[in-house]
């Protein structure tokens, strides 16, 4: 290879970005060109795929490991604080840019067969791509600040697109909701750069991870922990990630793309990220590792009792993303970024696939002008008959993250477990942390088989009138779910671990980014027959969630939603998914708002500062005026004896 | 040549205009008020090249104007007033643009005044005589006086005089301590002069009368700030000003203030200044601003005022970075003020012109809107994010600058503004929704006309702006950086010895 395509990574992010614009000004100039929307929107992703691919294989063809950084403008420069507008190229940016581009490129192209009828055709696009725009530079920012740009353009994308259908104020209510816990994250993120800065002097990623076992030595944890509260806003875990399940009210290829395979797991990428960070801190590690394997479990829990077929996989990626902090957590720094990867196909692909259950119901219920819900699954039931290709897609997914060997998240699933246990050597906590894994794989599984079985299965319950009208997607949407459909089958071959044959390739590309966290980490070492008593048990518990769900479940005993009797006893628990929202509201949210109205509105500026303060000394200043004016009262024997009352005065003054 | 003339000609110039606008007919006001504030804006740009990065004080013009009592006509600018001299060419055309279809009666005085003022806010920031700069202050305090009372809403009187006695009680307490001053240097050195670096030279050894002089200055500049307590007459102001009114307010008028601080209270008295307790009441109340004015604006019915609130939040940072008095701090100080003069002038032109369209100002009187004015929904959500510093915009350059600085020498206080960026998001984003977003549920919102290319022309600029400061701050941040480290070290000897600067 003569002419290496790294220096084009600049064209990765640009492309979407030139996209955004072009179809932001289509939105104003042309809003019902739709084949020119459709060209540019996914011809821009199209490309960038293409040059990230070209790009990486450069990389890789020219030896990989060691960082390229490209700098393009001095951005923001005073004194010693130098932050450079940067690109990073690395192993693991490199898989992030394929992952971003690669699932989101198929994820355009079904946008295109999803939302061609909706008027906000062209602003979908434009919000589409800026979306992978601010995703690109987060993942490519070679600073803490430029991918902070990318960190908090992703979330303004987010809030764009959960809101997009903004007329309903459920919608853009979510989408603020979304905005504003997210910003409570990133106040962690803004304040662990300012730790790092007081500390290193710089925010380069590379100048950052080099000082920092000297530099950084002492506040090591407390950088780690508030970089891990932005991962807790923005990769949706316990206590904020109550924003993601709302999120499930933008359009489904959004959820697909940003709620699941890529913005949602920016989190864990900067965790890997800074695995020097956190490896240095046991104590930020056991954090991230706790929190993921509780919200793994939690959310699962909430993901049984779901009705709506996005919300169950919502809670869903609210759980996986709770592995993936697990793994990363637990210093198993490639394992997570695995379990990103294959979670983005199959997750991506349960979503697009739910979207096209979506559109077909939708169109039924539409047909018939009926206003029954779309999304219920208890409206739902033996769809496979109209939607065959839906079906078997999705059994493949759901059997993926099932953890059914061989498809793509058995492996990665593993690996995190596994190395959880190995940790539990060094530090016994792991050893729970590893069974919450396990409990919420078994719930996985059945949470998953139990939305199949609801779906797919049994009779149908949409209606009479309405079925006729129920129809598989067209194959602009079926496309990418087969190239999904395909990935999360084999995605497991990116790193089949050495214990089955494998060469853990994924392990050894990212191995230059995570090998400097990892010789801080205590070696973890299982032996091979605790390694196969592990995969048994693994994969024993998916065969026992699936197995359950088709036990446990009756299907013909479900009626409607309209009809369907409201749950009791903890079933209603599970439902109203722990009353969190209604904690965090009579907690936090009401609170806030009465202080502000009441006591500093009302009380401190209208009551304290301006009635009593401002209006006050107006009244203080008429009244003296009014005293003086009395004093005037025309009469020249008041005047005489004041005048000689102070003659008086004021010679006693004098004398004294 | 130019260097020579340049600053006395913004200074005459648009004072001239207003007294052709004065006798021009009625319907020719605006357009001339326009032409003549375009003309200032394109005399003050070539500033920005022939202004030198690594010199001091520039554009100095110094002759004497009433010699006898020491009084000099003595003008310049460096890296801080610059800026906010090239803001001020930049704000007024668009104000003046701004108010084409917004001013219907009285246009000639209305835009007489626009243009009077406008020297005076040029006066303040170029004047390097005390006398000079007093005069000035006063000068722009009456015409904004009459824009509020005479073309404002409903309650303009209560709002104006509100206006003209908090700033006249702290500039006539000013007045008491620049005559204090002018009497100090005169007897210390026998030279009786108002000359700006004279006083500056002699006000070292002032003793315990610094005390009572800061404390005036202080009054005065705290009120124009405005700082908690002292900001209750800006809302009243803000919601009562007609939009170009609001707009200079905000603009311009409210970083008289922190300008203040930063070419005389300071380096005045760096001792009182900077003294611990001092400095900790200061960033207290700074804080105190970013907080509370952050929740007040919250729960605000009225956009306008809202905003206004958002502007104690936003000065509330500047006086962070001031007081916090590192390089980064002062100088995101710096860009905040012109940031803030940017995006919250951009604020107020679209309340005025959802206004205009609507003739009501509350945030419930709308809903919905996007679908029909999608332009001005786009425009405003641009402007709006900025405002809450979202990366990529200018509002975040400045804001970070001013926390990481600070962060160095006041962690706490910074980890406390920086939440006011969760209270930021939590303020603006729900008026936003509710102004633009949820469902249009009424009628008289159906037919709302989007933004007219003349409307157009005076956001365009804005955002423009918002967008070039927010990627690409570097030619702000070299000319500003000079004479933020002079500041610094002006004040810092003053300093307790604890506190090392990045």
């Amino acid at each position: 290879m003569t002419a290496s395509a790294v220096p084009l990574i600049w064209l990765v992010p640009a492309l979407p970005l030139a996209g955004f614009v072009v179809n932001g000004a289509l939105v104003f100039a042309a809003p019902g060109a739709k084949r020119a929307v459709s060209a540019i929107g996914v011809g821009v992703l199209l490309l960038a795929f293409a040059v990230a691919l070209a790009a990486v294989l450069g990389y890789a063809g020219a030896g990989g490991g060691a960082p390229e950084v490209f700098t393009y403008w001095s951005w923001m420069a005073v004194d010693k604080l130098q932050v450079a507008f940067a690109l990073q190229v690395d192993p693991l940016s490199c898989v992030m840019i394929l992952v971003v581009t690669g699932v989101g490129a198929l994820i355009h192209v079904f946008s295109v067969g999803y939302m061609y009828e909706d008027p906000g055709y062209a602003r979908y696009f434009a919000y589409l791509n800026l979306f992978v725009f601010f995703m690109l530079i987060l993942v490519l920012g070679a600073s803490f600040p430029v991918m902070f740009v990318g960190w908090e353009g992703v979330g303004l994308c987010s809030y764009l697109l959960i809101g997009f259908w903004f007329g309903e104020k459920a919608n853009a209510d979510a989408g603020k909701k979304a905005f504003v816990v997210n910003r409570i994250g990133d106040f962690g993120f803004l304040i662990a750069m300012f730790l790092i800065y007081q500390n290193v002097g710089s925010l380069d990623f590379n100048a950052v991870f080099a000082a920092a076992p000297a530099a950084l030595a002492g506040v090591v944890t407390a950088v780690c922990l508030f970089l891990f509260l932005g991962c807790t806003g923005k990769s949706a875990q316990i206590p904020l990630y109550t924003w993601l399940p709302d999120a499930m009210a933008g359009p489904t290829p959004v959820s697909a793309l940003i709620h699941a395979a890529t913005m949602v797991t920016a989190g864990v990428y900067l965790v890997a990220r800074c695995n020097v960070l956190f490896a240095m801190s046991p104590v930020a590690s056991s954090v991230v590792a706790g929190v993921g394997a509780l919200t793994a479990l939690f959310a699962a829990t909430i993901a049984l009792q779901q009705w709506d077929i996005k919300k169950v996989l919502a809670y869903s990626t609210v759980s996986q993303l709770g592995y993936m902090f697990l793994g990363v957590g637990t210093g198993a720094y490639a394992a997570g970024i695995f379990h990103l990867a294959t979670h983005a196909f199959f997750k991506a692909l349960l979503f697009l696939g739910s979207g096209s259950v979506i559109h077909a119901m939708h169109h039924a219920y539409h047909a018939t002008h009926s206003h029954e819900d779309a999304q219920d699954m208890r409206n739902m039931g033996g769809l496979k008959r109209w939607l065959p290709v839906t079906t078997v897609l999705m059994w493949v997914a759901t059997l993926a993250i099932a953890g059914v060997p061989p498809l793509s998240g058995f492996f990665s699933k593993d690996e995190i477990l596994g190395a959880a246990f190995a940790r539990g050597q060094a530090q016994g906590i792991w050893y729970l942390y590893w069974a919450m894994g396990l409990a919420a794989a078994l719930l996985t599984a059945f949470y998953m088989t139990r939305l199949m079985l609801y779906t797919f299965h049994g009779p149908n319950r949409t209606g009479e009138k309405e079925s006729g009208h129920l129809h598989e997607a067209p194959w602009m949407m079926t496309g990418p779910l087969v190239v999904l459909g395909v990935l999360a089958a084999v995605g497991g071959a990116l790193n089949v671990p050495a214990i089955v044959g494998g060469g853990a390739r994924l392990e050894r590309w990212l191995a230059p980014v995570t090998s400097a966290g990892a010789a801080l980490l205590p070696a973890g070492e299982v032996s091979p027959g605790t390694e196969w008593t592990l995969l048994g048990v693994a994969v024993l518990i998916a065969a026992a969630g699936i197995v359950g769900a088709f036990r446990l479940l009756d299907l013909n005993a479900l009626v409607p939603a309209r009809s369907a009797p409201a749950e009791t006893g903890f079933a209603r628990v599970l439902a109203r998914k722990w009353y969190v929202d209604e904690i965090y509201d009579a907690a936090i949210v009401r609170p806030v708002v009465w202080l502000s109205r009441r006591v500093l509105w009302q009380g401190v500026d209208q009551g304290a500062v301006d009635g009593a303060g401002v209006n006050g000394l107006a009244r203080a200043a008429r009244a003296l005026g009014w005293l003086g004016s009395r004093l005037q009262t025309g009469e020249v024997g008041f005047y005489v004896v004041l005048f000689v009352a102070g003659v008086v005065v004021v010679l006693r003054a004098a004398l004294r | 040549m130019y260097d020579h003339w340049i600053l006395t000609a913004l200074l005459v110039w648009p004072a001239l205009g207003a007294l052709v606008v004065l006798v021009a007919p009625e319907r020719a006001a605006k357009h001339i008020a326009l032409g003549v504030s375009l003309v200032a804006f394109a005399l003050s740009v070539p500033m920005w090249w022939r202004f030198n990065p690594s010199g001091g004080m520039q554009f100095l013009q110094n002759v004497p104007w009433v010699p006898a009592w020491g009084i000099h006509y003595a003008v310049g600018v460096d890296g801080i007033s610059l800026f906010l001299v090239l803001l001020t060419t930049f704000l007024v055309p668009l104000s003046v643009l701004g108010s084409y279809t917004y001013i219907t009666k009285r246009e000639r005085g209305f835009y007489a005044l626009v243009l009077v003022l406008t020297s005076g806010m040029i006066g303040v920031f170029v004047a390097l005589d005390l006398f000079l700069f007093y005069v000035m202050w006063e000068v722009m305090l009456i015409p904004m006086y009459f824009i509020i009372g005479v073309w404002g809403g409903d309650n303009r009187l209560y709002a104006a005089i509100k206006f003209f006695v908090y700033t006249m009680l702290g500039s006539l307490l000013m007045l008491v301590a620049i005559l204090a001053l002018y009497f100090h240097a005169g007897a210390r050195t026998g030279v009786y002069s108002f000359d700006y670096y004279q006083i500056l030279r002699a006000s070292g050894d002032l003793g315990q009368a610094a005390f009572w002089c800061f404390g005036a200055f202080f009054l005065a500049f705290a009120i124009k700030v405005p700082m908690f307590p002292f900001h209750t007459w800006l809302p009243d102001a803000h919601v009562e000003a007609p939009t170009a009114g609001s707009v200079l307010l905000a603009g311009i008028l409210l970083k008289m203030g922190t300008y203040g601080f930063l070419r005389f209270a300071l380096p005045f008295f760096p001792s009182v200044g900077m003294h611990p307790v001092v400095q900790a009441i200061v960033i207290t109340l700074a804080l105190v601003g970013i907080i509370y004015g952050g929740l007040v604006a919250m729960v605000q019915p009225d956009f306008k005022k809202l905003i206004a609130y958002s502007s104690v939040a936003h000065l509330g940072f500047v006086m962070l970075g001031i007081w916090a008095l590192t390089i980064q701090s002062v100088q995101g100080a710096l860009l905040v003020m012109i940031n803030h003069g940017i995006s919250t002038g951009a604020l107020f032109f679209l309340v005025g012109m959802l206004y205009e369209r609507r003739h009501s100002r509350l945030i419930e009187a709308f809903g919905g809107i996007a679908r029909v004015v999608p332009l001005l929904a786009a425009i405003l959500t641009v402007v709006s994010l900025s405002s809450i510093g979202l990366p990529g915009t200018n509002g975040f350059v400045g804001e970070f600058l001013i926390l990481i600085g600070a962060f160095q020498t006041h962690p706490w206080a910074a980890g406390v503004a920086a939440a006011g960026v969760i209270v930021a998001a939590a303020y603006l984003l729900p008026a936003l929704q509710r102004v633009i977003y949820n469902p249009l549920d009424k009628k008289e919102n159906e037919k709302l006309l989007d933004l007219t290319p003349r409307e157009l022309a005076v956001l365009v600029p804005l955002i423009a702006c918002i967008v070039w400061i927010g990627v690409y701050p570097k030619p702000f941040l070299d000319r500003m950086e000079p004479s933020a480290r002079q500041f610094i070290q002006s004040v810092e000897p003053h300093l307790p010895a604890v506190s090392a600067s990045r």
